[in-house]
């Protein structure tokens, strides 16, 4: 076959660094769990074959200037050139200072991927990070699109991430910011008094995951019933669903279905 | 009635007096409270007690006039809203959730539920964020993203004619409405033409699109640009200039631009607050800075203001799409995924003669001839393909404001997790501080002239 159809690249099982390897980043990234066998076959009668399957999941880890962003359509490990994203950073870190705080206190990594700028923030600087980012003349991030909570079950003492997109009409910029809080202490300060809009967003995200956003005005359930049991978007709250049948076949409800890992 | 169940509901005349709609009583369990409601004449004799015409009213889930299920709780003093809020969550499905049980193709037919008046709009915003994630964004075929404009600005017509349509109903303007429905329902025909159904499409597919436009297509996109240009200054004839219209919609649902900026308001909204924000002009996505196009403001910041701008915004989405049929003219037939076959689904896809399904010379090749496509075929479809770990951010210009999508990845075959930001969720907080101190009919105006659909909100 003369046509590059993707098959005929590297064979992953060889070349450990062959790009088309899905989210392959050798020993780098962040672990945030392990995924085992296939099939759902985790009860140990396990016929698939695929028992012996390891997978880990690794997420983008901490990356070092400079940030770039790297042009469009280059290279993923391509070096990067100092950018926009290292400007926002040393006046991010130029403000933090001029207030007294340690940058690297505060910010607990910065991450740089598919050209987008991550800030990891420690949860209890976020109200004051989000205040210097709105209000600092060079920075004027002056929207918030919402909250978006996300579980990571095995990710222990982390397990909950709220993440922020936060735009710059000013710059023409977005940037996010993301938090993390323990299932033990799903405590994140609340971005309303900052960003009013979060008002909904962070109802919705506590409605979803149980994220206590302290300071919230009326954190209440918004979504679901008031009188829901549990957090419908946390990763052990099964989806539910009922098997139906069809030409006479039992077809499972769909998080009972076979899947692959 | 029973002399004694007389005597009990005397003794708690008091509590109803205080709050009309509760009541307790004692029983052998306990202390059962009662909220089921009370009497119209008690409410009305509670509300002759208190000096004030100070009241409560639910306006929905199933008033006809809040667009779906939105239900208003308003606090009434005569005719003035004093307080009002909003009850969301009756049109929840749990589509986010589910996305997490299904391949990221299969994601597709979920998301074109969620805000079904702007289908397309889901659809492509959900494949560009998975296009990102998946690092493919420069290899989807021109033709695609041109077919993906052109949709986008159609969907775009239909959307703020379902706004024109049921905000004229409201109003008691049922020629608008009339007209509203009968325009749309011709984008609804292009559509069916085109993807094969009038909503609900799952026809913008990560990687590209489900498959090109039909025989005929093209004639029938010339002839729907020539008819609604022609109809499009109806509206100005039946509205714009109405003295009815104005004088209802003028000054109503007020909300300047910096209230906008703090309660994270997008799209028309915001433009009539006089900020010229346009996401296809601030971050293009899908080329549109190859397009030749104006973002229409007003400096009135109200309902009347926002009725001109999405009319406005109409014609130069007319205008957009002249220029998507003009290159397709000049791109020929192609490929509308992309080329990776890790990716696309099987490229030959088409109709058979049954009009279901494969085409017979695909399956005779894939049955008689390649073992290995057959278990491609198989593997892509029932698997799905693995997206490497990470998250992506993408939003595009709805007719409603920035509609965003956060998606995650861990490296599976689906989605970790993704999260919508819908526009008319955000929109919809505004409601507020548009009708507080306003009138009671005021209200409708005011909701009319945000636009919100419940599925997109409660998702």
């Amino acid at each position: 076959m003369s046509q590059d159809n993707g098959i005929n690249k590297p064979n992953p099982d060889q070349d450990v660094n062959a790009h088309n390897l899905p989210g392959h980043r050798g020993d780098q990234g962040e672990v945030v769990g392990v995924r085992r066998g296939m099939f759902g076959a985790n009860s140990g009668a396990d016929t698939s074959g695929y028992g012996g399957l390891v997978r880990t999941v690794r997420l983008p880890g901490g990356t070092t200037r400079p940030y770039g962003p790297a042009p469009s359509g280059a290279e993923p490990g391509a070096p990067r050139e100092p950018g926009v994203f290292d400007e926002i950073a040393d006046e991010l870190e130029g403000a933090l200072e001029e207030q007294g705080l340690l940058p690297a206190e505060v910010i607990q990594k910065t991450v740089v991927d598919r050209r987008e700028l991550t800030f990891h923030i420690e949860r209890a600087y976020l109200l004051q990070v989000a205040r210097t980012l709105r209000d600092d003349p060079a920075l004027r991030f002056e929207m918030c699109t919402g909250v978006s909570g996300v579980h990571f079950p095995e990710d222990e003492g982390r397990e909950l991430h709220a993440v922020y997109h936060l735009r710059s009409l000013t710059h023409n910029r977005l940037i996010r910011l993301e938090v993390t809080a323990p299932d033990a202490d799903p405590h994140v300060p609340s971005l309303v008094e900052v960003y009013p809009t979060n008002d909904w967003h962070e109802r919705e995200t506590y409605d979803f995951f149980g994220l206590v956003f302290d300071g919230h005005p009326a954190l209440t359930r918004i979504i679901m019933p008031d009188d829901w049991q549990g957090f419908p978007q946390r990763k052990d709250y099964p989806l539910g669903g009922i098997p139906v049948e069809y030409k006479g076949a039992q077809i499972p409800a769909p998080d009972q279905r076979r899947s692959y890992s | 009635m029973s002399p004694e169940a007389n005597h009990s509901s005397h003794t708690a005349e008091e509590a109803h007096a205080a709050h009309a709609t509760a009541g307790t009583r004692e029983t052998t369990e306990g202390t059962v409270y009662d909220v089921t409601g009370g009497d119209w004449d008690e409410i009305a004799a509670a509300a002759a007690k208190s000096d004030d015409e100070r009241i409560i009213v639910n306006m929905g889930p199933q008033h006809p006039s809040t667009h779906g299920v939105l239900r208003l709780i308003l606090e009434i003093d005569g005719e003035t809203v004093t307080e009002a809020r909003c009850g969301i969550g009756y049109l929840h499905t749990g589509i986010e959730k589910n996305l997490e049980y299904r391949t990221w193709t299969q994601g597709t037919t979920f998301v074109t539920r969620m805000d079904y008046v702007m289908p397309l709009f889901n659809e492509a915003a959900y494949c560009l964020a998975v296009e990102k994630l998946l690092g493919i964004e420069d290899q989807i075929p021109d033709r695609a993203t041109v077919i993906r404009v052109m949709l986008m600005e159609l969907n775009r017509i239909s959307s703020h004619l379902v706004y024109l349509a049921t905000g004229g109903m409201e109003l008691g303007a049922t020629t608008v409405a009339i007209a509203g429905f009968r325009d749309r329902e011709m984008i609804l025909d292009l559509f069916e033409l085109i993807t094969g159904l009038r909503m609900n499409h799952a026809f913008i597919r990560p990687g590209g699109l489900s498959q090109d436009l039909p025989p005929g297509g093209m004639d029938a996109l010339r002839e729907f640009q020539k008819k609604m240009r022609k109809n499009l200054p109806e509206y100005d004839k039946l509205a714009t200039g109405n003295p009815v219209y104005k004088a209802r919609l003028q000054g109503i649902g007020y909300l300047d631009l910096s209230g906008c900026m703090a309660l994270g308001l997008t799209g028309p909204i915001l433009r009539s607050a006089g900020l010229p924000f346009d996401l296809r002009k601030a971050q293009p996505y899908c080329g549109y800075d190859t397009y030749d196009f104006d973002v229409p403001t007003v400096d009135t910041c109200d309902s009347y203001g926002r009725f001109l701008l999405r009319i406005e915004e109409m014609r130069e989405s007319l205008r957009i799409i002249d220029q998507c049929l003009e290159r397709l003219d000049q791109l020929k037939p192609g490929s509308v995924m992309v080329e990776d076959k890790k990716i696309a689904w099987p490229a030959q896809l088409a109709l058979g003669p049954d009009g279901l399904g494969n085409s017979l010379d695909h399956i005779k090749n894939i049955m008689g001839t390649s073992m290995e496509a057959l278990i491609h075929h198989f593997k892509l479809v029932t698997e799905g393909f693995r997206v490497p770990p990470g998250q992506a951010y993408a939003a595009v210009e709805s007719p409603k404001g920035e509609l965003g999508v956060h998606a995650v990845s861990d490296g599976g075959t689906r989605p970790y997790r993704v999260h919508f930001r819908d526009p008319s969720f955000t929109n919809l907080q505004s409601m507020s501080a548009m009708c507080e101190g306003g009138q009671v009919a005021d209200v409708i105006v005011a909701v009319a002239s945000i636009d919100p659909v419940m599925g997109g909100v409660d998702r």
